[in-house]
């Protein structure tokens, strides 16, 4: 059996049924991953490591875009 | 008169060339078609753009890169809101991610109600992007010892505020924009504080490369009406800075012979 991870997107708490890397994350939230930045645990994850960086219970995840700002 | 008057009159950051000397931000518009159509009528070539967290709970949102094409502007990500060295060198990192850009916009603020820069935050941030890789154009305190050394830490853009973020007050200290500019090596820019066209020419006249601005236009009655006044505002400027203007003198000196007046 599979164990949950829970983990922090964005300041959110959000559960995880079993082993994901960020790039299932993104596809998860629905997002189009070529707009997106992604920092796991203060680290910049590449784009070219999504699928292969797997996330862990504890994880906390920043996902940004650009806005409009000055 | 010096040479032909010509329309290009480009300018140079960080060995990128670009002819309008207006860089706009792209926030506080009612949606993103005013955004598109405020940055189409503004002539700009760079638009400042904020990095935020995205909502994940609503993912096809439409994003600013829907209506305002990076292929088409120069993006230059800010650190608009960090409040700390930390928050804005961790936001450029993820702009350069999300997006390939070096060039950047730093700025660190203080509290509320000025915003006014950091300047220890500042140079820690400076520091640290440019040690990184970053082409840092830093928004800054109208000082010229500050810019002086923002500019040999090796920042490629001097931007000293006119006035506190989104005030409109004008350029408050123009003496120490001119003296800003008068020692840099680097282009200086007037960032913040430009209220309307008038003040956005006279940073100009004083000698800067280019303005940044935002809530002036976006704030303005007519946003795409203004964005166009800026365009114009920033042309004018630049050449009557190139132009020198006249000296003054608040005597008289008529501008019509003398001579054959009649009846004498």
């Amino acid at each position: 059996m599979q164990s949950p991870i829970t983990l922090t997107v964005n300041g959110e708490a959000q559960a995880l049924p079993g082993p994901a890397s960020v790039a299932d994350l993104l596809a998860r939230i629905g997002l189009d991953g070529r707009k997106v930045a992604v920092e796991r645990n203060l680290e910049i994850v590449p784009r070219s490591l999504w699928p292969v960086t797997p996330l862990a219970t504890g994880d906390a995840l920043e996902i940004v875009a650009f806005i409009g700002g000055g | 008169m010096d040479g032909i008057i010509t329309a290009d009159d480009p300018w140079e950051v960080a060995g990128r060339r670009f002819r309008s000397r207006l860089i706009v931000g792209t926030g506080r518009y009612k949606d993103f078609p005013e955004t598109a159509a405020a940055l189409e009528a503004s002539g700009a070539e760079i638009v400042t753009v904020a990095v935020r967290r995205v909502n994940t709970s609503d993912p096809s949102a439409p994003l600013l890169q829907d209506y305002v094409s990076p292929d088409r502007y120069t993006y230059l990500p800010n650190t608009a809101g960090c409040h700390t060295a930390q928050e804005a060198v961790r936001t450029l990192r993820l702009a350069r991610e999300a997006g390939g850009w070096n060039l950047v916009k730093l700025e660190v603020l203080g509290p509320p109600p000025y915003l006014y820069p950091d300047m220890a935050g500042t140079f820690e941030a400076a520091a640290a992007l440019i040690a990184d890789g970053f082409e840092v154009m830093v928004y800054c305190a109208d000082d010229p010892v500050a810019a002086k050394r923002l500019e040999e830490m090796g920042c490629v853009a001097i931007m000293p505020l006119g006035a506190p973020i989104g005030s409109g007050m004008g350029v408050v200290n123009p003496y120490l924009i001119r003296a800003i500019k008068a020692a840099a090596r680097v282009p200086v820019l007037v960032d913040a504080g430009i209220g309307t066209a008038s003040e956005a020419a006279f940073a100009m006249e004083l000698g800067c490369d280019a303005v940044l601005l935002n809530s002036a236009i976006a704030h303005a009655g007519d946003p795409v009406r203004m964005a166009r006044a800026m365009k114009f505002a920033v042309s004018a400027g630049r050449d009557a800075f190139l132009a020198r203007r006249m000296p003054r003198d608040y005597r008289a000196d008529a501008s019509s012979p003398s001579l054959g007046v009649i009846g004498r």
